[in-house]
């Protein structure tokens, strides 16, 4: 009996399947409840890729808070179920699997560099409608939204034109038609 | 309705209104206020303790045998530290309480005060929710949403912190509405068609199990009559938690006795081979489960639970119903009773199979008549307490294993013990709050010498309040479980499991002004217990016992259901552990 996988305790879940997932989560803007969010997932031990919280209904005293988190299927069920949980939150919605929708990010990029550089990063803002918000003679800050994707490939190629630093928001996301969350 | 108080003055309108008679408590100078508005009334009665874990626990002990939403007083900083434990406790066992707990002033919260402790960002992942008052107008909605989100849903613990201004603070005072929070409705109503779809499930059944636990406890004592009623009507058997005790009654044919890892033989034989299983109020813990891939392998299992997170957890479900057991088992019954069909014929072989399960005896132990066996110890308590009134807590090891194993419950709400968390040193203090709530009863703390000094100084609170409670120590000079463990684990190297100078309890008792009785004859056991029982006031009873006896059946770490370990097989024990297992506890 030198079987690894035996054990008193439920057996580590590394040989499943792991998936990533969006996660809307309507609270109350009361204080502590982003810290409850936090301490759950950091008690818990799952992962937070990105969060982003805002008030989003000032009159409702209502917040979003949009989280991506990885994990097994049984695991991002968990992390629903045990969110759902928490007093002050009222709705938790998988953007994942609850029907097309549109994530987004916003990133200020910071890049310096003269002559042809400086051209080049110029022509890849372009081609990324990124939007020029500062500029001194040595130095742009662009300005890019859209899909995790497109700005990490953005980043990527800022790199060797000289890239100095990077903001990012974060993941949000929303249900594409006509019916709210 | 409205009227302007202090916030002090607030807090003890809500609690009155509210329904509490009691609280347990300790002043300090955060929550000055709100004993100086104490002082002037008397619809709640406070109880002094000794310390604010003891607060808790007796508070759990409160609520838990009384099903109401107990209450707790405990100043800032150190107050609300020592109360962590037992918040911690009531979380991982579902225990509706109350604390509130005084804090700093508002201007001087986050200065480092006298006193001060960040207790929401420490209470909060050990409470169900909590508070902190800024403003006093907040107040009244906040105290009575604390009380119907600690007694709703799945209960728990909730924490009002209160700062020192805001308990001098005026404002208006209004009573509870029918739903005093804007967002939190646990559902409890089962979905139809999954309740239907179980009762269909459980009619094709060959060798179904009920497993049930703390639960259905906690849904009421209508939930009790259903089960009972259901595992009637149904005629399978059935086996509990160690939280779950009581809830079906122990003399029962059909009761198979605590299933886990110091469950009966025919509990968690009953459990791997069974085809349905329909666990209600439980949660499939690691000492319910034994090994996961091992668990229950050929079954369908049900899960009925008011709280989702706790449905696919640990062990995946075929169906899942989110309710409270109370609403979901009156529908069971329904639609059980509405398509009433004579019982299935596998049934019957599935009994006989379990009848030789029975046949082993599996808490058979070998008495002696020059030194008292622990499992005789109880077996004795149990026979001399049998038709009494009686309320039975406990410290945590060994000692609560022997309790839940001979002790035999009928009924719900008489057995407090700290199961999720294992708190030893709960069982006093639980005491102190069950006697408090039940005068007349008789309460007894099953005990160990180790875990009784955890919360010793709660003896004092118990003398001073008259409450007659007896604490049944089954004193073996060691911490029998860590000592098992090292005996089973780690080549009997009993490494600080030993206690060296224990006190004399009979003179320990004596010096709080209790009566003290030691007892290390099996043949003065008896007269023993009885002249325990019939005094009248707290005793501390020093039951000496072999100690060297360990408490089986026993499912080993690393091990499944069908592999534990019964007490003549004790001699192949080490053989039986795989290393892996060793690093279990």
């Amino acid at each position: 009996m030198s079987n690894a996988s035996v054990s008193h305790y439920p057996a580590a879940t590394v040989s499943q399947h792991v998936e990533q997932h969006t996660l809307c989560v309507l609270v109350d803007n009361e204080p502590g409840v982003l810290a409850r969010v936090i301490g759950l997932f950091s008690g818990r031990g799952y992962n937070i890729d990105s969060l982003t919280v805002s008030e989003t209904e000032h009159e409702k005293h209502l917040s979003r808070i949009t989280i991506v988190t990885r994990g097994t299927p049984m695991v991002i069920e968990q992390i629903k179920n045990q969110l759902e949980r928490i007093v002050p939150i009222h709705r938790v919605i998988d953007m994942t699997v609850a029907g097309p929708a549109l994530q987004r990010e916003l990133a200020m990029v910071k890049v310096r560099g003269k002559g042809e550089a400086r051209m080049e990063a110029l022509r890849l803002a372009d081609a990324f409608r990124a939007r020029v918000i500062d500029a001194t003679t040595e130095s742009f800050v662009f300005e890019i939204t859209g899909a995790t994707d497109k700005i990490d490939s953005f980043i990527n190629l800022m790199l060797p034109v000289g890239l100095v630093e990077v903001a990012r928001t974060g993941v949000v996301a929303i249900g594409r038609g006509s019916e709210g969350m | 309705m409205a009227q302007e108080m202090t916030g002090a003055e607030m807090v003890i309108a809500a609690l009155a209104d509210q329904g509490v008679e009691d609280i347990f408590g300790y002043p300090g100078g955060a929550v000055l206020p709100i004993y100086d508005a104490l002082f002037h009334q008397e619809k709640v009665r406070h109880v002094l303790v000794r310390h604010e874990q003891g607060a808790v626990h007796a508070a759990e002990g409160y609520a838990r045998s009384t099903g109401k939403v107990a209450a707790v007083l405990v100043t800032s900083g150190p107050g609300a530290t020592n109360a962590v434990t037992g918040l911690t406790d009531a979380l991982m066992d579902s225990v509706p309480l109350v604390c509130i707990t005084g804090q700093v002033p508002t201007h001087l919260i986050g200065n480092d005060a006298f006193q001060e402790c960040d207790t929401v960002g420490i209470t909060r992942p050990c409470t169900k929710h909590n508070y902190l008052v800024k403003d006093v107008a907040d107040l009244p909605r906040v105290l009575h949403e604390a009380f119907y989100v600690a007694g709703s849903g799945r209960p728990g613990p909730v924490v009002v912190d209160i700062p020192k201004d805001v308990q001098f603070a005026k404002g208006v005072y209004f009573k509870p509405n029918e739903f005093p929070h804007k967002g939190y409705r646990p559902k409890l109503k089962g979905d139809l068609d999954k309740i239907k779809a179980a009762i269909e499930m459980m009619r094709h059944a060959r060798r179904p199990v009920f497993y049930t636990g703390g639960g259905v406890i906690n849904s009421g004592t209508e939930a009790t009559h259903l089960l009972r009623e259901l595992v009637r009507l149904t005629g399978f058997p059935i086996t509990s938690t160690l939280l779950g005790l009581g809830a079906y009654p122990a003399s029962d044919p059909q009761w198979l006795g605590m299933l886990g890892m110091h469950g009966t033989f025919e509990a968690n034989m009953s459990m791997h081979d069974c085809d349905v299983m329909i666990c209600i109020g439980a949660r499939f813990d690691d000492r319910i489960t034994g090994r996961l891939d091992a668990f229950a392998p050929g079954s369908k299992k049900i899960h009925v639970d008011i709280d989702p997170s706790s449905i696919n957890k640990n062990v995946k479900v075929d169906l899942p119903i989110v309710g409270d057991c109370a609403h979901v088992l009156e529908d069971m019954v329904r639609l059980w009773r509405a398509n009433a069909a004579s019982p299935d014929p596998a049934l019957k072989v599935w009994w006989a199979q379990i009848d030789k399960w029975r046949g082993r005896r599996s808490l058979a132990y070998k008495n002696s008549s020059d030194i008292i066996k622990p499992q005789y110890a109880i077996e004795r308590l149990y026979a001399a307490t049998r038709g009494r009134n009686v309320y039975i807590t406990t410290e945590v090891g060994q000692h609560q294993m022997w309790a839940a194993q001979f002790f035999k419950f009928e009924e719900p709400n008489r057995w407090m013990t700290s199961g999720g968390l294992g708190t030893m040193g709960y069982g006093l203090p639980a005491a102190v709050g069950v006697q408090r709530a039940h005068p007349d009863a008789l309460v007894i703390d099953i005990a160990g010498e180790a875990s009784i000094l955890m919360n010793m100084q709660e003896m004092s609170t118990a003398v001073q309040y008259r409450l007659p409670v007896k604490i049944f120590i089954l004193n073996n000079q060691y911490m029998g479980m860590v000592r098992q463990w090292q005996e089973l684990l780690h080549g009997g190297r009993y490494s600080e499991s030993y206690t060296e100078a224990l006190p004399d309890f009979v003179k320990l008792a004596e010096a709080y002004h209790a009566v003290g009785i030691r007892c290390d004859k099996p043949g003065e056991l008896d007269a023993a217990i009885k002249h325990m029982i019939e005094v009248p006031k707290p005793v501390i009873f020093d039951c000496v016992v072999d100690p060297a006896e360990n408490c089986f059946p026993m499912i080993p770490s690393g091990r499944a259901h069908n592999e534990m370990l019964l007490s003549d097989a004790a001699e192949s024990i080490e053989d039986a552990i795989t290393e892996e297992g060793k690093v279990m506890v």
